[in-house]
């Protein structure tokens, strides 16, 4: 396995400032439809952060971190990834995305290869970069799919295809890594797989926003949870302790939806102020 | 073998086999990015909006007194052709649930335009017979150049972005979250999609042109597991089809659009076929889903005696 960054950052002008967060988002409204799923979020993410963003269903966490990475526009509000405004100025080569996993193969046959080469175009590159290919074997490495490259991805395991998808956002280089939901329905060995390269990423200063139903595997990487409900933040500070033997090294993660009540879900821990609303996954439905 | 000579030297054929070559190339690299879109109908309703834009041409020629009153008729295809495909695109990209239905709508509207227009021009339904199904034994020489300038055109945008162009058609979502310009490459891929309709129109008629463009993708997607290797293999299918097709005819008196199209399709009824007997040293695969359980089970060091639950060793 190799390691990854130290490369310059491609794209923009650089602003030195360490003091830029990632990301910033404003008093962010998203409408879809009839039906405001985000109303009014603020949402900062300063450099070297790892932040987990956790609610039920329908709470609208996919919804905010598509707005956040331009797939969805804002209804009201302001979104900045690295200082920028969302838009050409941002240097979308230092930001990575892995959008949920969607199954079910494309028209076309695809190898992982090409899935994660097109992750090397970002901005205004339209074209692969020289040495493209030694970029691609290098990020499957990084996910432990060096093997795989020129399978067809309609081959591969739901959680190998969730890896490739990681190694597409890796690709490029980036500081900032968004992730949503990137271990819901994955195999033990990919999430585990998944843990390490995120330790490793962390370890060399990789900004994460990571949208997760439980901490899981990644508690211990986690620096704050932000919650959502109902399209608002009701929660942005340290995560809730994991139970006593959860998170640690020896902890072996056998069943991770097993306990669903338990101390896994922050925000039956810590805000049981309001009324528990009845869960519902229309918002999700819409979103999609 | 005289015989072939004899076809190779016939200059009628030169041009008409240069113009079936061309398209069998060109077509099916458009065509992948389709199929890859799902959206392998979005040719046959640009062939359909095409009509209207030849008795457009049409009508405006007549009008004109310009003689043959049919030379603006390709002109007019192009332009229908470009401003059928960008509607379906901005239709696309209001609501996504409607695309199909704006599909459906410009089929009609373009051949019911086409027909009504051409009546007007003082021509009637027959003189549409030549676009609909294919004209190619009547290819001129300045045909083949815009032939060749406008396949040109599609293989330096439909090879040269392929990166980018199957990015967008992979995954638009990712593609967006990339900075790239989505609206842009996707506006590509519909005027590309245009212009193959435009060039094919001579060789198979707008009617089957879509199925130069998909068909051969479909035998390519069948035999490899790469974007890239499907595309390949569908040009070819394409150009041998077309050039075989078109040569059937110098001996035999059939259509040449329908006989290329039945070649194709058998090609791949063939290919199907065949392709479980052929198919590559497949590794066997769980068939289980990887997906965490939903209900809690002993831990797996608790049952040591218990059976092996999974399929791999």
């Amino acid at each position: 396995m190799t390691t990854l960054a130290t490369d310059p950052p491609s794209g923009a002008t650089t602003p030195r400032d360490a003091a830029v967060p990632a990301i910033e988002a404003r008093d962010v409204h998203v409408r879809l439809g009839a039906s405001p799923v985000l109303r009014g979020v603020d949402l900062t993410v300063r450099r070297g952060e790892v932040v987990a963003l956790l609610g039920a269903n329908g709470s609208g966490k996919s919804t905010l971190v598509r707005t956040l990475v331009g797939v969805l526009p804002a209804t009201a509000g302001s979104v900045r990834l690295f200082g920028h405004p969302l838009g050409n100025d941002v240097p979308w080569g230092r930001v990575g995305y892995v959008p949920q996993r969607v199954s079910a193969a494309a028209g076309v046959p695809s190898t992982a290869a090409e899935v994660v080469a097109s992750g090397l175009l970002h901005g205004r590159r339209l074209r692969l970069p020289r040495g493209w290919r030694a970029r691609v074997r290098e990020a499957l490495d990084l996910v432990g799919l060096a093997d795989r490259a020129r399978y067809a991805t309609h081959q591969l395991s739901g959680g190998q295809q969730q890896r490739v998808l990681i190694a597409r956002a890796l690709v490029r280089k980036p500081e900032l890594l968004v992730l949503d939901e990137p271990v819901a329905g994955v195999d033990r060995p990919s999430q585990e797989a998944f843990a390490a390269t995120m330790t490793r990423l962390v370890a060399e200063g990789m900004t994460v926003l990571v949208v997760l139903h439980e901490l899981g595997e990644l508690a211990p990487l986690v620096q704050r949870c932000v919650v959502l409900r109902h399209g608002r933040v009701v929660h942005d500070g340290a995560p809730p302790t994991p139970q006593p033997g959860h998170g640690g090294d020896a902890h072996e993660h056998v069943h991770p939806h097993a306990h669903p009540r338990t101390v896994q879900h922050p925000e039956n821990v810590r805000l049981a102020e309001g009324p528990f609303e009845r869960p519902d996954d229309t918002d999700e439905e819409v979103a999609r | 073998m005289s015989g072939l000579w004899e076809m190779v030297t016939d200059p009628f054929m030169q041009r008409a086999l240069v113009a079936a070559l061309l398209v069998g190339v060109s077509a099916p690299v458009v065509g992948t990015y389709l199929v890859q879109k799902r959206l392998a109908l979005l040719g046959d309703g640009i062939g359909h909006v095409a009509l209207t834009g030849v008795a457009l041409g049409w009508l405006v020629g007549a009008a004109m007194g310009l003689v043959p009153d049919d030379v603006l008729a390709v002109p007019g295809a192009v332009l229908a052709a470009v401003a059928g495909s960008v509607l379906i695109e901005v239709v696309r990209r209001r609501g996504r649930t409607s695309g199909d239905l704006a599909l459906a709508i410009l089929f009609y509207g373009g051949i019911a335009g086409g027909v009504l227009l051409i009546g007007l021009a003082g021509g009637s339904s027959g003189s549409l017979m030549a676009y609909l199904f294919g004209s190619i034994s009547s290819v001129t020489l300045s045909d083949v150049w815009v032939t060749v300038a406008l396949c040109g055109l599609i293989l330096l945008v439909g090879l040269g972005l392929r990166a980018a162009l199957f990015s967008v058609s992979h995954d638009e979502e990712f593609a967006m979250s990339s900075g790239l310009p989505v609206w842009a490459l996707n506006m590509a891929v519909a005027v590309l999609a245009a212009l193959t309709v435009t060039v094919a129109m001579r060789v198979v008629g707008l009617l089957l042109v879509s199925a130069l463009m998909i068909v051969p993708v479909a035998i390519g997607q069948l035999v490899t597991r790469s974007f890239r290797r499907t595309m390949l293999v569908a040009s070819v299918v394409g150009v041998v089809v077309c050039v075989t097709g078109l040569s059937i005819t110098y001996w035999h008196n059939v259509s040449p659009g329908a006989l290329i199209v039945v070649l194709a399709i058998a090609v791949y009824v063939v290919v199907a076929a065949l392709h479980p007997l052929l198919a590559r040293r497949s590794a066997p695969v769980d068939p289980h889903p990887d997906i965490p359980d939903d209900v809690a089970v002993a831990p797996a060091g608790a049952g040591r005696g218990a059976p092996q639950e999974e399929c791999t060793p």
